[in-house]
């Protein structure tokens, strides 16, 4: 067995380690801190070693382990995709793995279960570790459903509040009706293919319709657990009510657990592409775009919005695949290629900030015990380190230039552009129709982040105790300046990452893209040199120099000095806290102008004691639409089968004898 | 006689930086004669940004250190996307560095700073300025990509020099893809530069204020840089519609005579676009905050058909 191998399954080994520690925590809570979290963030970090090893070297290396079924061995097996998952995992297992010991030690004095925080942390990372290795559907879905069970505990973690409940109690429901859909997906390969090894599945020959409802499945069972539009609803109740830490795993890293799966099934096992698939998978994409942006606009707790985010985020991931398959299916390998590396690009991307966002959002519930918007403000005075990092994390998730979130929406844009070289007229106007849509979705993206850090870390703070806000620890600043640095190195350094993830389609596809990093690593030419070019390093450099520019002749011989005195305003009073626009103010106009997209309920009264109220409320259209008629159908369903409890034993021996019969017709 | 592109590009980014303010004066000046004003000088933007460069900054005790960077931040954001649109010459290293969508993201880095300096003070028409800013330019972002994207796909490229570059080769053809894509560009930049209808740049009147009530806290030099940095935008926006749609004039080597009558030709394109915009400014009155999603919905409509008209009836031919 090759030392890259070994060491992804000791990252594996080290999460399992991590979590039998955890159940130690009951004599000893400090455990969890000063054994258990480290062990978790070593783990993240063989993840890495592995991923990268198995990224540079471009070779495929397996192995069969000696756990599963008798006739059905594990087998395990590593290649570029599952390498770049594992440095995907590792990198915010790392920092979690960092920032966890100061997060948890509040948790210590209180009631919550801290056995069941670390052990199912650790159970959590084993199975998204061993989905990523999975080399058979049988073991693919016994480390799914370990991924999906172990999050539901860590969902469940806060469980005192109903509301919490409700939540894990809706992520269980569709992480289950989504891996029946994976597991119908793979059922048709298998039989076609004739085994359950991965193996036996890329040799199987599909007819078209086959194929294409196995690819149905998986883009349902995937596309739930990656939370697209209109599947998305159990994403924002889950992954705020888990503790911050964990929400950074679930946002950050579960979801393209997801994606992974999706292209695992779709790129490497059905191994074939057809055009009706692209152009579903793209307008999903766009919807789930817009509609993520737009619901997080709406949300005034931190971490909802965050979530609701990540909704966007997939959804952009999902539009440069759909793009992929739409190329790929028409022929035009190389820009197929092309928009599977910026969505790759992505994928990391998303990772690397939403964790860095989520560790921000725990950094402030921990100091200053606040997650509504409402209340925060001023935050940047009380925890510059912080403010920096969640500054840096929202220029990366806008997709501005010099961070990395630019660089992947430039890549999807890039690869969008190239539709004239489709041959269908149709497909050639849908492919920027779709471009607009992901450009709406950046502009209102910065919008949005421009109200969460405007509306927590500026201005003046709303509540006492938010102004009193502590400084968190050492650890969770660290874990924060990690993230945000890569966030500014995958921005920089485009180039060097592209050249790292052309071995993926190179192992899926057979081809890359070497005019990407011809010129150099300077340059990142994703098509040709005279078609489009973007030199973050330049970029960065030349506005170092003309802001130096900028500060040397202001600086000089005008008056330097800066005297400090109470806000202008335009004459008025000195404006006090509650005078500032909010976050519900600040998305007042996006809510007007998409007003017909939510179900807005708004009024202002007037309390008894003559202060004015204000109450605002927006739901998701689609629950209505959707979600409750489907629990009002499954209820009323149920309601009838409870005709059939009368409490009589010999009735239900009757029903059995029935149904024995009934079966015994059918196989006969 | 040649000079090294570096330094052309350098000599062009100093001409942004340098001409802006003249643009502004003459708009000013244009509007004051069409208004039956005297006006004042087209130099007056320059006295403007001398005497605040001279005058102390007030700080708001409320602000944070972000405060008093993002005006470098903007006006150096704004202006290295200035200096990737060819002013005077194509084929300079500027616009290898920059393609068309990181001027767009330039201008939205310039624009995500400006929009927390106006909250960052904790006053409400801060807030307000930015909570508008950024939803006139969420609407108008898709549709000025929609515009690119229809210059993109005819020159097959993203870089401003090849996109110019093709429409000189093509000569003088009417394409209705073109002209769509030049009225989405045109409401676009109106909106963004904050012009009248969309905002008006001489108001005093706080609650209908975008631009203007973000940077209402700023003063001395940190004021001239915001200013500075929205002349030269309004300047980029400019140089982009007439060096894009009508190129012709621009220089094609680095010949002295070359660049001479380009930036002869640039000048007096300008000129007539100011004159078309001191017109409009005149004759058009500001409209109310929820009115202008109609007019940038129109400028994403006509960003729409002209891509539409370019994938149906020019791709092929």
């Amino acid at each position: 067995m090759a030392g890259t191998l070994l060491l992804a399954l000791s990252a594996v080994g080290l999460a399992l380690l991590s979590a039998l520690i955890a159940c130690f925590t009951v004599r000893e809570p400090r455990l969890l801190r000063l054994a258990a979290m480290p062990v978790f963030g070593l783990a993240g970090l063989a993840a890495v070693a592995a991923g990268l090893t198995a990224l540079w070297q471009g070779d495929t290396l397996t192995a069969v382990l000696p756990l599963g079924l008798p006739w059905l061995p594990w087998q395990v097996r590593l290649d570029a995709l599952s390498g770049f998952l594992l440095v995907v995992i590792g990198v915010v297992t790392f920092a979690v793995g960092l920032y966890g010991p100061g997060y948890v030690r509040g948790l210590e004095q209180g009631r919550e279960s801290l056995p069941a925080l670390g052990g199912f942390g650790g159970l959590f990372l084993a199975g998204m570790l061993l989905v990523v290795l999975a080399d058979d559907a049988f073991m693919f879905m016994v480390s799914w459903e370990v991924m999906s069970l172990a999050s539901y505990f860590l969902v469940a973690f806060h469980h005192d509040h109903a509301a919490n409940r409700r939540a894990a109690f809706l992520y269980l429901l569709m992480a289950h009706v989504g891996a029946l859909a994976i597991l119908l997906g793979y059922g048709v390969l298998a039989s076609f293919g004739g085994g359950f090894g991965f193996d036996a599945m890329r040799g199987a020959e599909l007819s078209f319709g086959w194929a294409s409802i196995a690819f149905v499945l998986a883009f349902i069972g995937f596309g739930m657990k990656a939370g697209l539009v209109p599947l998305h609803a159990w994403l924002p109740e889950a992954h705020p009510a888990a503790p911050s830490h964990i929400s950074a795993l679930m946002s950050g890293v579960m979801l393209k657990v997801a994606v992974y799966g999706f292209i695992r099934f779709v790129f490497d096992l059905v191994g074939e592409f057809h055009w009706q698939w692209g152009v579903a998978v793209l307008m999903v994409g766009s919807v789930s775009a817009l509609m993520g942006v737009l619901y997080a606009l709406m949300q005034q707790d931190l971490k909802r919005l965050l979530a609701y985010s990540s909704v966007e985020n997939i959804g952009i991931i999902f539009i440069a695949l759909g793009l992929s398959i739409l190329y790929l299916s028409t022929g035009h390998t190389t820009l197929g290629v092309l928009a599977l590396i910026a969505a790759l690009y992505h994928t990391i991307n998303h990772a690397l900030f939403k964790g860095l966002l989520f560790l921000g959002a725990g950094a402030i519930l921990h100091s200053a015990h606040e997650r509504n918007l409402e209340q925060m403000g001023g935050l940047l005075r009380r925890m510059p380190w912080t403010g920096l990092f969640f500054l840096v994390g929202c220029m990366s998730i806008a997709a501005l230039p010099l961070f990395n979130g630019f660089v992947s929406e430039w890549l999807t844009f890039q690869s969008a552009l190239q539709a004239w070289q489709l041959e269908s007229g149709v497909l050639r106007s849908l492919v920027p129709v779709a471009a607009a849509t992901l450009a709406l979705t950046a502009a209102l993206g910065a919008a949005l982040f421009v109200k969460v850090y405007g509306v927590a870390f500026l201005g003046q703070a709303r509540s006492r105790h938010v102004r009193r806000a502590r400084r968190p620890p050492l650890g969770m600043r660290a874990a924060q300046g990690m993230l945000a640095a890569l966030c500014l190195a995958f921005g920089l350094l485009p180039t060097m990452v592209v050249a790292t993830l052309q071995t993926i389609p190179l192992q899926l596809l057979g081809a890359g893209i070497p005019e990407a990093t011809a010129q150099g690593w300077l340059w990142l030419t994703p098509v040709a040199a005279e078609t489009a070019s973007y030199s973050a390093p330049l970029v960065a450099i030349l506005l170092a120099v003309m802001a130096a520019l900028a500060v040397w002749v202001w600086g000089r011989g005008a008056v330097r000095r800066v005297r400090p005195g109470d806000p202008w305003d335009c004459g008025f009073a000195p404006p006090n806290a509650r005078m500032q626009y909010t976050a519900a103010a600040f998305s007042q106009p996006v809510r007007r102008v998409f007003g017909l997209l939510f179900h807005v309920d708004e009024a202002v009264g007037v309390r008894e004691d003559g202060s004015l109220r204000h109450r605002l409320e927006v739901r998701d259209r689609l629950w209505d639409l959707l979600y409750a008629p489907v629990a009002r159908t499954v209820e009323s369903a149920a309601r009838r089968v409870v005709r059939l409890q009368s409490g009589s034993v010999r009735i239900y021996l009757g029903w059995t004898l029935i149904t024995l019969l009934v079966l015994l017709w059918i196989i006969s | 006689m040649t000079a090294s592109p570096w330094m052309l590009a350098g000599l062009q980014a100093l001409l942004y930086a340098l001409l802006a303010p003249l643009l502004v004066g003459c708009i000013r000046r244009m509007k004051a004669l069409l208004q039956n004003r005297r006006g004042a000088s087209v130099l007056q933007p320059y006295r403007d940004l001398y005497k605040l460069m001279g005058k102390e900054a007030r700080v708001a005790h409320t602000a944070s250190p972000l405060f008093r960077a993002a005006p470098y931040v903007v006006f150096t954001a704004t202006w290295l996307a200035a200096a990737s649109v060819p002013l005077i010459a194509v084929n300079l290293p500027t616009a290898m560095l920059a393609d068309l969508i990181v001027l767009v993201g330039l201008l939205a880095l310039a624009r995500f700073f400006l929009a927390l300096a106006g909250m960052d003070t904790g006053t409400a028409f801060g807030g307000m300025g930015a909570s508008r800013e950024m939803l006139v330019s969420a609407l108008a972002e898709p549709a000025m990509l929609l515009a690119v994207f229809t210059l993109a796909m005819t020159a097959h490229s993203t870089n401003l020099s090849s996109v110019i570059d093709s429409q000189l080769a093509a000569g003088l053809v009417l394409r209705p893809s073109f002209l769509f894509a030049l009225g989405a560009l045109m409401l676009v930049a109106v909106a963004e530069t904050g012009r009248i209808p969309v905002d008006n740049p001489a108001t005093h009147l706080e609650l209908t204020m975008i631009h203007e009530a973000m940077i209402l806290e700023y003063s001395g030099r940190h004021l001239a840089l915001m200013e500075w940095a929205a002349q030269i935008k309004l300047m980029l926006y400019g140089v982009l519609i007439v060096n894009v749609f009508l190129p012709w004039g621009i220089a094609q080597d680095f010949a002295p005579e070359a660049l001479a009558a380009g930036l002869g030709a640039v000048v007096l394109k300008l000129l007539a676009l100011a004159a078309l915009l001191a017109v409009a400014e005149t004759v058009l009155a500001k409209m109310r905050l929820f009115r202008v999603p109609a007019f940038l919905n129109l400028a994403l409509l006509l960003g729409l058909l002209g891509l539409l008209s370019h994938v149906i009836l020019e791709v092929g031919t």
